[in-house]
């Protein structure tokens, strides 16, 4: 043996040296190592500290299990912190750090906390940190957040892409080991197709850490052979690298594969990870079991490791974790440990079995029978053992076995709970039906002939379960030992958060005496591991302070992710850009042509203003404002929900959904329409168009658009699936554009063929199919939004940018002004239309003064309940129009109404404004409002109460419409 | 979850769209005595352990309706029927 890694055997090759560092010190390792392994054989066992007490810790597990070891691994932007150290594989350039220290790993000042330990007992954060309670923003939290936390996220962007991906397979099997194999293979052999999946950079599972013998060869020559022919066969999907971190509904398997974590950087065409969604017909829970340490004085000091553990280093890695052994069991298995060890000629001083009178091969080794360590000596390395006796045993490793736990995770994700076997004394998977069953050790077998049997039967998905290959079984037997009561040093329950055995008991005492509430009081299991090492002994420890058995008090809820998944994973490639789509208008490049600044809203991108040089928003939508109300404009209204309804039925189809009447539009007029939700409150408006006896245009506000179509859909299917209509969302096969202003008639007239814009021909109201620019299809509806003489103008989507600008062209000669959606909303304002901060679900059509709309003739969707007391009553807060008192000042909107007399209060409140604009027009801040019994009240002085900004003044109530009263320019 | 859609065959549930019991029946009366069928209608809904049939939109598949039949407590789904012939056979019976 050279230093701490063997002379030979191991799965490592020592062609290929690797060299890496950590905590900025250079060491080697070889292809085949993790980071652990490597570590282990450089001598290093301290890899970080602990969480509540800093205490030094070092590697306990081979495997995803480990609590302890946990690193950040690379550096910059790649920087990935809590990675624990048994799963990275080495690679060249490899740099990790130890986390959760300060100054440094050796030397930590948080290790004080060690010594005032009897104060950090279990809710001692809860007891203390209450009072006095001005303490808290101030002074505990951000000492708390400071010392909270493991490793450090790196800030910057993650320069990986990572994929989702989907599969489909008649067998998954997750598990490579023997029961996990043999299940692929008997799959495989029978056609079916096989996906089999393991978190391990190598396939082989348990074979690849242990001394079996499987078909008169070592149990992994047998692997190999067995992974051969799978590999030689089109339907199997080998997927190393791959944990399946959660079972779903209907047999979904959620993985994560890393497909580039063992590398310094992915290459450009390849993700880091892969986040898949794996449908499975059948699946195979073949999983394997986890080895549990026992609780006892100095658990946690670096060289204290699982038996399972100490000899994979060993055997699979040719890493010695000492030169000098003491084995700790309560079972046979770690008898494993002394005799493998004994083989790679690593000294092992003693195994202490804790039972009486066990009957195991111990290799030579002396057995000291019902034994206990009640104190593991040494700080940042083990050397020696304190037994309950006072003897004192010089050692430099140990190695502990508390039995083993099958790792029932998956089957439990979706509410079964495990059942306990005292027969192996652990929790055992529950029965979930045939489609996704339990194979080996997972299974509760402890035996390898079980396990193979166990896998081929499950493989199995037709006809007989073949024979299954000779194999040499180890007899399996465990007497429970979970806390050696004697301890006198600290014992660990969870290594991970730092709760030891007497935290338990005294949430027992303190009254959580349930398992999921003495886990939060204790955070026992709440760690980055989720207890996988820790749970079973804090579940008998709470057992026995509560005189219950295992069964009574029971686990936990197993949840998704089994291990800790990347949100880079989950995110997928829908990151930046591509998190959501960009929805553009079919007039998006004739407003960026003009210089328009564009807003989202939603998904789409609208033409918000126009600015010239030197303008700010106000500037330019005022602007826009006065030339349209003068002159004429165009402005972009294609974000509009399109419906196209038609059917025999339609007219009565759109009777029940609108709160008025469409049977009795004439063909080729548009009505303004409101649709109630069935609850009787406003759910959308929009100008809905007869084009022929049994065809209609609906419009929808921009918001609404998807939600009314689902609506119909609804409607007509669950409620009226005798009406013979048809409907179908031409939202973007259409451009359609506002040309509004005293000069709309005759810039339009200039495009149009044929039809002759005057009030006979074409009078308001009106709608038509037309066609413009000497034949192109166009609908033309004399509608206004703005107030003023008004069209909308659509035309098939491909031709929106071309007539737009063929329409400023046009109307150049009478001053077209391009206008956004800000001077667009100026003007209804100014008109008193209500838009969203109106229909803003609260409303009635009575509030929005449109109550004359209601038929009473006809039934339709909310007609019943908007007749109720509550939604008619006269003091309800309804749309009026409100102004600033003083001229000079600006309302806004949210601001409060209260009678001019009264001081804020809640009682005291009288409604608040919706809406508010700069009026180009009557030169002062204009807004809409909703007020209790509004409509009474015109001319009324209120206060106006901002009370974010602390702000008071007056107001004065009055029509909604505040511009054109007439609509003189409406009808001109 | 995987829903079979009677349009588009088996389906994942991000595909769907839910709406609630399905069991339930928009009355067809405007006379205000029947105010408290109304009410019902809008306002009340059993929460059932077990069988229950839903409303499921396919949104983003066929855009029917759809009424799954489902096990609240399991997600087993034992049916799949469109809107429209759930509300015609409620209509024949």
């Amino acid at each position: 043996m050279t230093g701490f890694r063997l002379d030979k055997g191991g799965l490592i090759d020592r062609k290929a040296p690797l060299y890496f560092t950590f905590d900025g010190r250079a060491f080697t390792g070889f292809a085949g190592d993790t980071l652990a392994s490597a570590l282990i054989s450089n001598d290093v066992h301290l890899m970080g500290r602990s969480f509540k007490y800093h205490r030094p810790r070092g590697v306990i597990s081979a495997g995803s299990s480990e609590p302890n070891a946990l690193v950040e691994l690379r550096e910059g932007a790649r920087k990935e912190a809590n990675t624990r150290a048994t799963m990275i594989e080495l690679h060249d350039g490899l740099v990790a750090k130890s986390q959760n220290h300060w100054p440094s790993l050796e030397f930590d000042i948080g290790a004080l906390n060690s010594l005032a330990s009897a104060m950090f007992v279990a809710g001692f954060y809860y007891k203390t940190f209450m009072w006095p309670k001005s303490f808290w923003e101030k002074i505990y939290e951000p000492i708390i957040r400071k010392a909270a936390g493991l490793g450090n996220a790196s800030k910057e962007a993650d320069p990986d892409k990572y994929e989702k991906a989907y599969a489909h397979c008649d067998l998954l099997v997750v598990g490579s080991g023997p029961a996990g194999l043999i299940a692929a293979l008997m799959a495989a052999r029978s056609g079916a197709r096989i996906i089999l999946a393991d978190e391990s950079s190598t396939l082989g599972g348990s074979l690849l850490n242990e001394n079996e013998e499987i078909g008169g060869m070592s149990g992994h020559a047998w692997a190999i052979g067995v992974i051969g022919e799978l590999g030689s066969k089109s339907n199997v999907t080998l997927m190393p690298r791959t944990t399946i971190f959660g079972w779903y509904d209907d047999n979904i398997f959620g993985a994560v594969e890393r497909v580039n974590d063992h590398v310094l950087e992915p290459s450009p065409y390849e993700p880091r990870q892969r986040y898949w969604r794996i449908m499975a017909k059948r699946a195979v829970m073949a999983t394997g079991a986890e080895e549990r340490p026992i609780v006892f004085g100095g658990n946690d000091v670096p060289g204290v490791m699982t038996a399972g553990a100490l000899r994979t280093y060993a055997n699979r890695y040719a890493a010695a974790a000492g030169k000098s052994v003491v084995v700790f069991t309560n079972n046979n298995s770690g008898y494993r440990t002394a005799r493998d060890m004994n083989a790679h000629g690593v000294h092992v001083e003693v195994i202490i079995d804790s039972r009486k009178e066990p009957n195991v091969d111990a290799g030579g080794v002396p057995v000291i029978r019902g034994g206990a360590i009640v104190n593991v000596r040494g700080g940042k390395r083990v050397s020696g053992v304190e037994l309950a006796d006072h003897r004192m045993i010089p050692c430099d490793a140990v190695a502990m076995s508390g039995g083993w736990s099958p790792i029932v995770n998956l089957m439990c994700h979706r509410g079964a709970k495990p059942k306990w076997d005292e027969r192996i004394a652990g929790f055992v998977p529950p029965d979930v039906g045939d489609r996704f069953v339990a194979a080996g050790s997972a299974a509760g077998r402890m035996l390898l002939s079980e396990c193979l049997a166990d896998g081929a039967r499950a493989g199995t998905l037709k006809g007989k379960t073949p024979a299954i290959p000779k194999c040499r079984d180890e007899a399996f037997a465990v007497t429970p030992l979970w806390w050696v009561k004697e301890s006198t040093g600290k014992a660990f329950v969870d290594y991970q958060n730092d709760s030891t055995a007497k935290d338990l008991p005294l949430a027992a005492q303190e009254g959580y005496r349930d398992i999921e509430l003495a886990k939060r009081y204790t955070t026992a299991g709440m760690a980055t591991d989720q207890g996988k090492l820790g749970n079973v002994n804090a579940i008998a420890i709470l057992a026995e302070a509560t005189g219950r058995t295992m069964d009574q008090v029971g686990t936990t809820t197993f949840r998704p992710y089994y291990t800790p998944v990347s949100f880079g994973a989950i995110a997928g490639p829908f990151v930046g850009h591509h998190f959501q789509p960009v929805r553009k208008t079919p007039l998006h490049d004739w407003a960026d042509e003009l210089g328009a600044v564009f807003v989202e809203t939603g998904l789409w991108m609208r033409s918000s203003w126009f600015p010239q040089a030197g303008e700010d928003w106000l500037a330019s939508a005022s602007r826009e404002v006065l030339a349209t109300r003068e002159r004429v404009g165009l402005c972009d209204v294609s974000t509009l929900g399109k419906i196209d309804v038609q059917g025999k039925d339609a007219a009565e189809f759109l009777n029940r959904l609108y709160c008025n009447t469409f049977s009795t539009l004439d063909v080729g007029k548009a009505r303004y329409g409101l649709m109630l939700r069935e609850d009787g409150i406003v759910f959308d408006d929009g100008t809905t168009s007869r084009l022929a006896a049994d065809h209609f245009l609906m419009t929808t506000t921009t918001a609404n658009a998807a939600r009314v179509m689902s609506h119909m859909e609804f409607c007509h299917q669950a409620h009226w699936p005798e009406l013979d209509v048809q409907y179908v969302s031409v939202t973007e096969q259409w451009a359609q554009m506002a040309i509004a202003g005293p000069k709309a008639r005759a810039t339009l007239q200039k495009i149009v063929d044929k039809v002759t814009l005057d009030d006979t021909g074409f009078p308001y109201l009106a709608a038509k199919e037309i066609s413009i620019l000497g034949g192109m299809t166009a609908r033309l509806f004399r509608i206004s939004f703005s107030g003023e003489h008004a069209y909308e103008l659509a035309v098939p989507a491909d031709y929106g940018n071309l007539v737009a600008r063929s329409i400023m062209q046009a109307g150049e000669e009478f001053g077209i002004t391009p206008y956004g959606i800000e001077a667009l909303s100026i003007m209804r304002i100014e008109k008193g239309h209500v838009a969203g901060g109106e229909l803003n679900g609260t409303t009635t059509a009575g509030d929005l003064g449109l109550g004359k709309m209601m038929s009473s003739k006809k039934d339709y969707i909310g007609r019943m309940m908007a007749a109720r007391e509550g939604l008619t009553d006269k003091n309800r807060q309804c749309v009026v129009g409100i102004r600033p008192f003083d001229a000079a000042d600006k309302i806004r909107a949210g601001s409060h109404i209260l009678k001019k007399e009264d001081a804020p209060s809640m009682a005291a409140d009288q409604g608040y404004i919706s809406s508010v604009a700069w009026s180009p027009m009557l030169n002062m801040w204009l807004g809409l409002a909703l007020l209790s019994n509004g409509r009474e009240r015109h001319g009324e002085v209120v206060k106006i109460f901002d009370g974010v900004r602390k702000i008071h003044m007056f107001g004065v109530i009055c029509d909604p419409m505040q511009y054109d009263r007439e609509n003189k320019k409406l009808h001109a | 979850m995987l829903i079979k859609c009677p349009h588009c065959g088996t389906r994942p549930v991000e595909e769907f769209t839910f709406n609630g019991d399905a069991s339930i029946q928009r009355p067809t009366s405007n006379d205000p005595a029947t105010m408290d069928q109304w009410f019902d209608y809008v306002y009340l809904r059993d929460n059932p352990k077990g069988r229950f049939d839903e409303y499921a939109h396919h949104s983003s598949g066929c855009r029917a309706w759809l009424v799954v039949t489902r096990d609240t407590q399991t997600h087993e789904i034992f049916n799949v029927v469109t809107a429209r012939d759930y509300a015609k056979k409620r209509v024949a019976s």
